[in-house]
């Protein structure tokens, strides 16, 4: 039964593997990361000093818009998905993904969906220029021609996600081995069940807010448009539905990665692991119901403004609850620092900050103040790029040994955790300050006091991307070679997926493992 | 066997998806609608109204505020003929608006309203108002646009003055391009 891989390029075209689609999600989004990474480059470099120096504003605005849309669903989410792919199945103890051929298809149009949004770059009126959320009428009246390229990536890069979720909780559900019971599952299978039901749910509903703007601009219906009747505040309550659930698409996952590893490293069993299982769910079910929070300052009754300051709050608790465990698991572990330990600790130490930048953002009243400055760059900065990118980073050296069957180096790791960590700080730590001074976001050019503090933020941007340089070379360094894992490869962790000889092969578990 | 499980959990995952679509662009919007006719929510005000005949409160006396604006581009001379009127809840009043097409060529109008306080927008009928229906001004005319309209009796207390803004929005493109749905358009949203 058993077959190698296809020859060549076609391999890739055509697997079916869950190995080989996610190696290509990893690699497309760390392309993507590097691009994105490039035009946040583009923005700090503008910001270094007042005045327009390297950059028109409507250039800069692209740059912004492309930055976002690119982070989330072009670097995070396919990361998110890679990883999901390659270990979902060796936890679970299944051979393969449920749905293969889909897989490859759910892949395989990510591409074309970056490639026609980048493609809007060199377009007549360039880019879109309104902002990763996209507002209405911004996006629609005011909108550049290539709108429609846009609107038409993100319905791609939609059913790709939607796919992937759907094969992600088919496998879940169906493919898990004998004795693995749901509560048996490793926390990052957990993670990623629910963040796929929030993927099912609320993917359609972005599909949805940009089909109504395609309607608006080339059909006459009136959804977002107030001179035909619509409102364009309707865009922001649609937008925000799907686009809360997405930010816990956005670090459930990395919740899951990071459970995997304290343990490991703490030398501890995970501390509260049901408790961990429900506090992921509540805040699932939390994230519909606090959309507005974002939107505290369109005019809303103040029952409204209560309703959602108080359930935003209440997401509090659950994620309390959860940075609680990560501390009392490595309380009296007999803990090492290894590269993804120390990501795993950076995480938990400045998610925090992020959450509780967070609940200050929270409180409807101050909200008024802190509403679209950089203060709100900063919070939400804060908690993607030390919580969804560290996770995913420590993802990767934590398991690379496991995929490549090789070592990588632990010395270069630790040289990019500290250049990363550093330069994350410098970045987006400052960014409080100024957007507490007031200065807005989303603009080229600034007040002349908001300088010092934006030129630290510059130098620590540039300084977090040769980061991710000294990343790139350890991860090809330790493809192609190095001292050679063991299978366990640390120091007794616990998963099925240690289980499987390094390099993981080709197929793993064709037939089923016992499970304890 | 299995096979079949994954197909069968397939197809109710993109079911649900689908009817998330569904959801997000043919219920969320009526809904928001609805949820804004109910509490006021935007000073969206209702459609049409029929006058039921109700006493006059004669004790009390609101103050009713006009605001006339353009929209971006829209170049036609638009204001209220008075700015401030007293009214008895429960009275009809009748009031106009002006407006002038000063340019060279024919252009339609739409006037979108708004009433501050949100609290009071439910209690603000207009069984008249040129926002009904939109405006053909030809080039250089100009036009004096009824709005007739009843503060309900029911007015909460400690409202003593509304806000009644218009917004005009050149809407001539729109209407050539989308000719079939003038009328169902206008009807719907006073």
């Amino acid at each position: 039964m058993a077959h190698g891989p296809q020859p060549g390029f076609k391999r890739w075209l055509y697997t079916t593997n869950h190995k080989d689609i996610g190696s290509m999600y990893l690699w497309f989004s760390f392309a993507m990361f590097l691009l994105g990474g490039c035009m946040a480059l583009v923005i700090r470099a503008e910001l270094f000093e007042p005045g327009l120096q390297i950059v028109q504003p409507e250039f800069f605005n692209q740059m912004t818009t492309m930055h976002g849309l690119i982070m989330v669903f072009g670097a995070v989410m396919p990361a998110f998905v890679g990883l999901a792919n390659w270990m979902i199945p060796m936890m679970i103890g299944a051979p393969d993904m449920a749905l293969p051929r889909m897989n490859n298809w759910s892949f395989w149009i990510l591409p074309f969906a970056f490639a026609m949004l980048v493609s809007t770059l060199f377009m007549e009126g360039g880019a879109p220029n309104f902002g990763w959320t996209f507002y209405a009428p911004l996006s629609t009246e005011y909108a550049p021609p290539s709108v429609t390229f846009f609107i038409f990536s993100i319905h791609i890069m939609g059913a790709s996600s939607i796919m992937g979720a759907i094969n992600i909780i088919a496998t879940i559900l169906n493919m898990r081995a004998p004795g693995m019971t749901l509560m048996k599952m490793p926390l990052f299978v957990w993670t990623w069940l629910i963040t796929a039901y929030l993927l099912i749910a609320v993917m359609p509903v972005l599909a949805g807010v940009v089909t109504m703007m395609l309607m608006d601009i080339h059909f006459g219906t009136s959804f977002f448009s107030a001179a035909g009747g619509g409102d364009p505040v309707l865009f922001q309550h649609v937008f925000w539905f799907f686009g809360h659930p997405e930010v816990y698409i956005m670090i459930l996952p990395a919740f899951g990665i990071v459970s995997a590893i304290i343990p490991t490293f703490a030398r501890k069993p995970l501390f509260g692991y049901s408790s961990m299982v429900y506090a992921t769910a509540s805040i699932a079910f939390l994230s519909f119901i606090v959309w507005a929070h974002h939107m505290f300052t369109v005019g809303m009754p103040i029952a409204g403004e209560l309703f959602f300051m108080y359930a935003t709050m209440l997401i509090a608790v659950p994620t309390g609850v959860k940075v609680f465990n990560w501390v009392t698991t490595m309380f009296r572990g007999a803990m090492s620092f290894e590269t993804p330990m120390l990501f795993s600790i950076a995480f938990v130490i400045l998610f925090t900050i992020g959450g509780f930048s967070g609940l200050m953002l929270a409180i409807a009243p101050a909200d008024f103040q802190y509403h679209d400055t950089y203060f709100v760059v900063a919070h939400f900065h804060y908690v993607l790029v030390p919580g969804a990118i560290f996770s995913i980073t420590a993802g990767v050296y934590y398991w690379l040994p496991k995929w490549t069957g090789n070592m990588y180096n632990e010395s270069m790791g630790k040289v990019h955790f500290w250049l990363a960590f550093i330069g994350l700080n410098v970045t987006f730590f400052p960014m409080h300050f100024v957007g507490l001074a007031g200065m807005p976001r989303r603009i080229p050019d600034y007040a002349l006091q908001f300088a010092d503090f934006n030129q630290i933020a510059s130098v620590g941007a540039f300084l977090f991307g040769a980061a991710q340089i000294v990343f790139l070379f350890n991860v090809i360094r330790t493809v192609q070679g190095g001292s050679k894992a063991s299978d366990e490869v640390w120091d007794n962790p616990e998963g099925l997926e240690w289980t499987v000889p390094s390099p993981a092969p080709y197929h793993t578990f064709s037939t089923p493992p016992a499970v304890r | 066997m299995r096979l079949s499980e994954n197909a069968k959990i397939a197809t109710r995952l993109l079911a649900l998806a689908a009817s998330m679509l569904v959801f997000a662009i043919f219920v969320m919007p009526p809904l928001y609608d609805a949820f804004c006719e109910i509490t006021g929510l935007n000073g969206k005000t209702g459609s049409k109204y029929e006058a039921v005949p109700a006493a006059v409160d004669s004790d009390r006396l609101v103050t009713v505020q006009f605001v006339a604006s353009n929209n971006e581009n829209m170049p036609w001379q638009f204001r209220p003929s008075v700015v401030s009127v007293k009214v008895h809840p429960g009275e009809v009043m009748d009031t106009v608006f002006m407006a002038a097409n000063p340019t060279d060529r024919d252009m339609v109008g739409q006037a979108i309203p708004s009433l501050v306080p949100f609290k009071a927008a439910a209690y603000f009928h207009k069984t008249e108002c040129f926002c009904f229906n939109q405006q053909i001004l030809k080039a250089g005319e100009s036009a004096e646009l009824p709005l007739r309209f009843i503060v309900d009796p029911d007015l909460p207390p400690g409202v003593n003055t509304i806000t009644l803004s218009y917004t005009l929005f050149d809407v001539t493109e729109r209407v050539s391009a989308n000719l079939d749905n003038k009328n169902t358009d206008s009807e719907r949203e006073g």
